[in-house]
């Protein structure tokens, strides 16, 4: 049969999406984990591990954007940052992850994909929050807001679509980033992919690039529309051209 | 129990290793190139297309928009099955990707071209093609290198995940290093990487700068 062919019918045999045992299997110390042969399974424990990357980046990234573009400091060093990252292989954190004490499987993964999403989400907020107009902030302090004031209740708010923008990328990036988990023992639906290539089941590959696919779009889909809804109507011009 | 010594760094395994590591890193610094040359060989008539028909600089970039969403290990994942797993699947995903960024650039350099300066070459009498070489071209360099940057530094990233289809460069080190537990593997590969990215992306720097010339006048002016 044809690796098309192939793809087709694993991803219309309903035993690929429920798995041959449900979509959680037992481990031996008691616990569960996500089933590895089970597309729903994989699914949800792709969009766990995505989840919990970026909101290790946000509790991080985004208190310190805003306090840096508060204070309009520290401009450099986000461009500095987000530069170097872009020059760190993902496979590179993730093996030298693995290889230390963190440990092989999706601790190292989510760390990996974590530090990857810092830096859109850092650079957005500080440049959403350092380009709010300095007008508003002289107001705002010369009708007796403390600066903590200032900065939570006037500039976050006028920075909102901006880091929403960040989030947007650092989401989708992540969603892209968690397949390499498979390559390092971790779960996640690239494993689909590796297993595949592993056992020269072409045909699984190619249902599992489609399904990696469809949820990177799909999840830029969501985040687009969410983008939106929290972008005030008169700024969504501005929005789109600066995303 | 005493674990055997496992250090991050090792220039013993740097000297034992030479042949491979080198091996390695021809792969990937050729892999890298070839992908930028052709990613720009196709890129650029289609940034011109896009320029001089703007009907087609939506789909233009919105496809590519699109492709660059699709995350690398699932391209190599789509395209193993029909091209097979070595170079021509990895090269493939890198100009794909390399070239989203190029488009944009290019669009954006050649869009910001002032409007002016065109229209006084138009009057001086230069055919299309003359002012696209000699006017829009040079005035949209700053932009290009700019995009050129970028997508070189990405893609000897993304080179590594090459390893999906067993031809990753230096990231064929990093995943054997992770599977026998060999750190000074991985963190060597790593290093590698950077270093890599970082000459690069120095000699792209040199490249614009000698390119345009008249930048620097400009700046010290």
């Amino acid at each position: 049969m044809s690796t098309v062919g192939d793809a087709w019918a694993y991803l219309t045999n309903p035993e690929s999406w429920t798995g041959a045992n449900g979509i959680t299997t037992p481990t031996f110390d008691g616990g569960w984990r996500f089933a590895q042969d089970s597309i729903i399974g994989l699914t949800l424990e792709h969009l766990w591990m995505s989840f919990a990357a970026v909101s290790i980046a946000v509790i991080v990234a985004l208190p310190l954007g805003v306090w840096l573009g508060h204070r309009r400091r520290g401009g450099g060093v986000t461009v500095v940052i987000s530069n170097l990252t872009r020059a760190i292989p993902t496979l590179a954190l993730l093996t030298l992850f693995a290889a230390s004490a963190i440990g092989f499987g999706n601790q190292a993964v989510i760390l990996a994909a974590a530090i990857f999403a810092f830096p859109p989400i850092l650079s957005n907020t500080f440049t959403g929050m350092a380009e709010v107009d300095p007008d508003v902030r002289e107001a705002a302090l010369g009708q007796g807001l403390t600066r903590f004031q200032v900065a939570t209740r006037v500039e976050l708010p006028l920075a909102v679509p901006l880091i929403a923008a960040g989030l947007r990328t650092a989401t989708v990036q992540t969603v892209a980033t968690v397949p390499l988990a498979a390559l390092v023992a971790g779960g996640g639906l690239g494993v689909i992919i590796n297993r595949g290539l592993a056992t020269q089941r072409y045909g699984e590959v190619l249902a599992g690039a489609i399904l990696v696919a469809a949820l990177a779009l799909i999840t830029d889909a969501v985040m687009a529309r969410l983008q939106r809804a929290v972008t005030p109507a008169p700024l969504r011009e501005a929005a789109a051209a600066s995303a | 129990m005493d674990e055997p010594a496992n250090p991050w760094f090792s220039l013993d395994y740097l000297q034992r290793n030479w042949e491979e590591v080198s091996q390695q890193l021809l792969i990937h610094t050729t892999l890298t190139l070839q992908a930028l040359a052709i990613a720009i060989a196709i890129a650029f008539p289609l940034a011109v297309l896009a320029r001089r028909v703007p009907a087609l600089a939506g789909p233009v970039l919105g496809i590519s928009g699109v492709l660059y969403t699709i995350p690398s290990f699932a391209l190599f994942g789509l395209l193993a099955p029909f091209t097979g797993i070595g170079r021509t699947t990895v090269l493939i995903g890198l100009v794909a990707y390399a070239l989203l960024v190029l488009v944009r650039n290019i669009v954006v350099g050649l869009q910001s071209v002032d409007r002016d300066v065109t229209d006084a070459a138009r009057g001086l009498g230069y055919a299309p093609m003359r002012l696209l070489f000699q006017v829009e071209l040079p005035n949209a360099l700053p932009s290009i290198i700019a995009g050129l940057r970028i997508a070189a530094v990405s893609t000897v990233a993304l080179v590594t995940v090459g390893v999906v289809v067993g031809y990753g460069g230096l990231g064929q080190l990093m995943f054997r290093g992770l599977q026998s537990d060999y750190r000074a593997q991985i963190m060597t590969a790593t290093l590698l990487c950077l270093a890599l990215a970082l000459v690069l992306d120095l000699a792209l720097v040199l490249l614009g700068r000698m390119a345009t010339p008249w930048t620097r006048g400009r700046a010290a002016a």
